[in-house]
């Protein structure tokens, strides 16, 4: 039965990572930069001294460059749930749309108008106004995130909807509760907590190459100090937020928790993997041990997953072939009560078209009995509900590791400058510089997690990504791929040169 | 409020905003326009600068105007989404490609170490000015002339072939282009966007030969600009249509269909005509009176003119998204609008849009007290 023509969904796939991707380069660093500039014009407008204007303008010009590729990769992706994903439109469009209109409507407005001023407000606009167009900007960006999440968050974990099967796609039922679903709530603070990060090793990479070269030297110590301060909040935070994360996933996508963790045979009091390697060719239901070694730090994840250092925390075994004593529901049973509601849709249509009522209830009793497993139905066999493991497992940990490396590093950072040594800590001002990178793909690295972890659904558990392309030819999909990756890989060259340039510049040391 | 409302009433009042929405877009096309007449009226460096600066505050406007419409689009009437990109695949990825260029070039263009040079960068501005107005304009043309495609939302059980959408042509959107119907909907947002440009610089830009070149251009713009438009509206006004029984929502082809729904809704051709009149009363001003606020004239003639097309593909028991590959797939604004809960829900959220105009007038406003000139190129270190 497996006709899926599956070269197309993975290059519509391919095709929507790669814009994804090549989008969150940029965005992180729009979130947190925008905040740390309007911090600086603040300083700036409160103190008057022309070094903090200097440093306001710098950071803004930076990220000006920043923002035009985040907007121009934006649009791509927007637009692609309907150019290739047209079915997931349909089905999901009722709820998934509201979000995306809000968004623009909210927040890319704000955003836009106010960069203007922000840039071309200097003596034309007073002062107030001007560092008031600086925190609109960043709030505007900020907001922005907020929607963006609120849609990924209910592909998570889809709430406050109901099938019509009238109109035979989801509907609404409840705003608040898609916009105030745990699941956006964890996404959303763990996202900005993120993009302070990324902001504030940015302006610390950047200040200590200043350093290193011994250029604009006062500058560079301010500005690692507001760096150092944000950064360290922000990544104890982030530790905080991630772990709600973590607690959330456990709850409404437990597929995705057992491949974060690689674990195949649950456990009561189940240890977290601190450092671990995945045995190659493990395979559901067979008996090879899962690790090569890991490391675990005993109870972790039960505690971490549901609050209970005992609690039974269900692995990938457990969920593919049930376990009746923590009460969980095998694959192929999901399957079965699946094909029951996709059949009954069928049925309930053809019988509405008949006029024949009486089929027409039976199979809506029927469909309804069983939707909730609908996205079974559509599954060719059991072991394709299982998302790539290795992906995400070792994603999930790195991300967790340079977590806690961010703190160490911001702490560092911030005991140096106080102590006024960090001019001369030349191996740390290296450091400091590659961080930025490390930041990116930490950052990165999460969106794989909570994306390849989230296979094989566009919507967790009724929607599987084969039954949300759009009806294309596959080479259709290769070429546009490419095309794509050019133009970004081209830009991305672009913004990455003419920033360069400008941090060689420096800032200009303007008298007042 | 808007939960006392009809579902009917909800999918005309979605049909408004987005008609709105599309008809400011039109008008703030004149950035595009723009983009297409650098090198024509800028004949040095410094004036180049002028023109690309002058626009360059309000292409980001035009950018999420486009944005808001596919979002407020999808959000009001997902099965157009779901089944125009998806379908006319290749019309809007061009589209999109060449906003991507765009978004990109204002800020690259005469920064040091670009690595394209400024003149890829400027040709990218270029291209988009082409692009994005012609086959917008032939993509809205679809609205009157219909596409090849067909809906079956049973398909969603089959796990083989679930799409339930679906495109019958291999062209993929390209097809449009060949319809000399949609073509000189396309040609005549084209030049239209230049005129408004034009417009434009002359009320923005302090500075003799721009204006004076703006002027002699912008002669040469009118005569193709209402060749084109004429023709689209004979063709329109001439052709069938796609009508909807307002009982049994079967739809047929009605002759004159859209002469009918004009001269139907009195209000509509109200507006029509006063909208044309004020982009011919805009261009008038402009090159006979030596006034400078042209645009303003021709601004909201543009909106009124786009607004009230839009209302004839959408109102009086039309479709909006014909199929003429299967007429009963046709789209219309009842039966592809999202359930009356969330179109209660996004009403709601379009309150907030009097106030988004309000701070973006107050902010222009204070950015752009006077004209720009000269001295402010070089003032701004944040230039494009
Ligand atoms: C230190 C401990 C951390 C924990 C426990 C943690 C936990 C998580 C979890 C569970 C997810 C998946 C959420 C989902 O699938 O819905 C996630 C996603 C993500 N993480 Fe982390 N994370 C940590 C550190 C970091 C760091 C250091 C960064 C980047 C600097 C980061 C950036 C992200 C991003 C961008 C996502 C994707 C968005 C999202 O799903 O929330 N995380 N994180």
């Amino acid at each position: 039965m497996n006709e899926i023509d599956f070269t197309l969904v993975d290059w519509s796939r391919a095709q929507f990572a790669l814009t994804a991707i090549y989008h969150w380069f940029f965005v992180p660093l729009t979130l947190g930069l925008s905040f740390i500039v309007a911090f600086m014009h603040t300083i700036y407008y409160k103190t008057g001294k022309q070094e903090w204007k200097n440093m306001t303008k710098f950071w803004m010009k930076l990220f000006g460059i920043n923002f035009a590729i985040g907007v121009a990769t934006g649009i791509i992706l927007e637009f692609e749930f309907g150019t290739n994903w047209s079915n997931y439109s349909w089905f999901m469009g009722d709820i998934f749309g509201a979000p995306l209109a809000i968004e623009a409507i909210m927040a890319f407005f704000l955003e836009s108008t106010f960069i203007a001023v922000m840039f071309f407000g200097w003596n034309r606009v007073s002062k107030k106004f001007h560092m008031l167009s600086s925190w609109l900007v960043a709030f505007g960006s900020n907001i922005s995130a907020l929607w963006i999440l609120v849609a990924n968050a209910w592909m998570q974990n889809p709430v406050g909807m109901r099938f019509n099967p009238d109109t035979v796609r989801n509907e609404m039922e409840n705003f608040w509760e898609v916009l105030l679903s745990p699941t956006a709530v964890h996404k959303f603070l763990h996202v900005l907590t993120n993009a302070y990060v990324i902001g504030s090793l940015f302006v610390i990479g950047v200040s200590a190459w200043f350093l290193l070269k011994n250029r604009h030297i006062i500058f560079a110590k301010k500005s690692i100090v507001i760096g150092a301060v944000v950064g360290l909040i922000s990544s104890l935070f982030l530790v905080v937020t991630g772990d709600g994360s973590a607690h959330d996933v456990a709850q409404t996508q437990p597929m995705k928790l057992a491949a974060m963790e690689g674990l195949y045979n649950g456990e009561e009091g189940a240890g977290l993997v601190a450092v671990g390697m995945l045995k190659p060719g493990k395979k559901v239901g067979d008996d090879k041990d899962e690790y090569v070694f890991a490391v675990k730090i005993p109870k972790a994840l039960s505690y971490f997953s549901y609050r209970d250092f005992n609690a039974f925390v269900p692995g990938i075994n457990d969920l593919i072939y049930g376990n009746e004593k923590y009460g969980i529901r095998s694959t192929e049973e999901r399957m079965e009560k699946g094909k029951i509601a996709v059949e009954s849709l069928a049925n309930y249509k053809k019988a509405k078209d008949a006029n024949d009522s009486k089929v027409a209830a039976e199979s809506l009793k029927l469909l309804e009995d069983n939707y909730k497993d609908i996205g079974y139905g559509f599954l060719p066999d059991k072991e394709s509900s299982i998302p790539p493991v290795g992906i995400t497992f070792y994603s999930f940990h790195m991300m967790v590791g340079l977590g806690f490396y961010f703190i160490i590093f911001f702490i560092l950072a911030l005991v140096y400058t106080l102590k006024d040594k960090i001019a001369v800590k030349k191996g740390f001002l290296k450091l400091a510089m590659w961080s930025i990178a490390l930041g990116y793909i930490a950052s990165e690295l999460g969106w794989v997690v909570a994306e390849v972890g989230r296979q094989p659904w566009t919507m967790q558990d009724i929607l599987p990504t084969w039954m949300s392309t759009s009806h294309l030819n596959t080479g259709t999909v290769v070429l546009t791929f490419w095309l794509f990756a050019a133009l970004f890989t081209i830009l991305l060259i672009a913004e990455i040169k003419i920033m360069l340039h400008q941090i060689k510049l420096g800032p200009k040391e303007e008298r007042s | 409020m808007f939960e006392n409302l009809s579902y009917l009433a909800l999918q005309q009042y979605w049909w408004v905003i987005i008609s709105l929405l599309a008809s400011i877009l039109v008008f703030m096309m004149f950035v595009q326009g723009g983009q297409t007449l650098i090198n024509q009226i800028g004949k040095t460096k410094i004036e180049r600068s002028l023109l690309i600066n002058s626009i360059g505050r309000k292409w980001d406007i035009t950018f999420t105007v486009l944005v808001t419409f596919g979002g407020a689009f999808f959000a009001s009437f997902p099965l157009f989404y779901s089944t125009s990109f998806g379908g006319a695949y290749w019309v809007w990825i061009i589209i999109l490609f060449s906003f991507i260029i765009q978004a990109v070039s204002y800020e690259y263009r005469s920064k040091a170490n670009n690595f394209l040079g400024q003149k890829t960068f400027d040709t990218f501005l270029l291209i988009n000015g082409i692009l994005a107005t012609i086959l917008i304009g032939t993509a809205v043309g679809t609205f009157f002339t219909g596409s090849e495609f067909s809906i079956d939302k049973l398909r969603i059980t089959d796990i083989n072939d679930p799409v339930i959408s679906r495109w019958e042509t291999p062209y993929r959107g390209l097809e449009a282009a060949f319809n000399i119907t949609n073509l000189s909907l396309g040609l005549a947002i084209f030049f239209l966007s230049r005129i408004l440009a034009l417009m434009y610089f002359i009320n923005s830009i302090e500075n003799k030969n721009i204006i004076l070149k703006s002027k002699s251009v912008l002669k040469v713009c009118v005569f193709p600009f209402l060749v084109f438009f004429l023709l689209f509206v004979v063709l329109l006004l001439t052709r069938q249509g796609f009508a909807v029984d307002p009982v049994t929502k079967i739809v047929s082809m009605e002759k004159f269909k859209y002469l009918h729904n004009l001269l139907q809704m009195p209000l509509v051709l109200i507006m029509f005509l006063i909208g044309v009149v004020g982009v011919l009363a805009g261009i008038f001003l402009t090159l006979f009176k030596e006034s400078r606020k042209g645009i303003w004239y021709s601004g909201v003639g543009t909106i009124l003119t786009v607004f009230s097309v839009l209302m004839l593909a959408g109102f009086n028991n039309t479709a909006y998204y014909p199929s003429t590959y299967d007429l009963q797939s046709s789209l219309t604004i009842e039966n592809s609008s999202s359930s009356k809960y969330t179109l209660t829900a996004m009403s709601y959220v379009s309150l907030l849009v009097p106030f988004v105009i309000a701070y973006i007038w107050y902010a222009w406003k204070s950015i752009n007290k006077k004209r720009i000139d000269e001295k402010d190129i070089e003032m701004d270190e944040m230039k494009y």
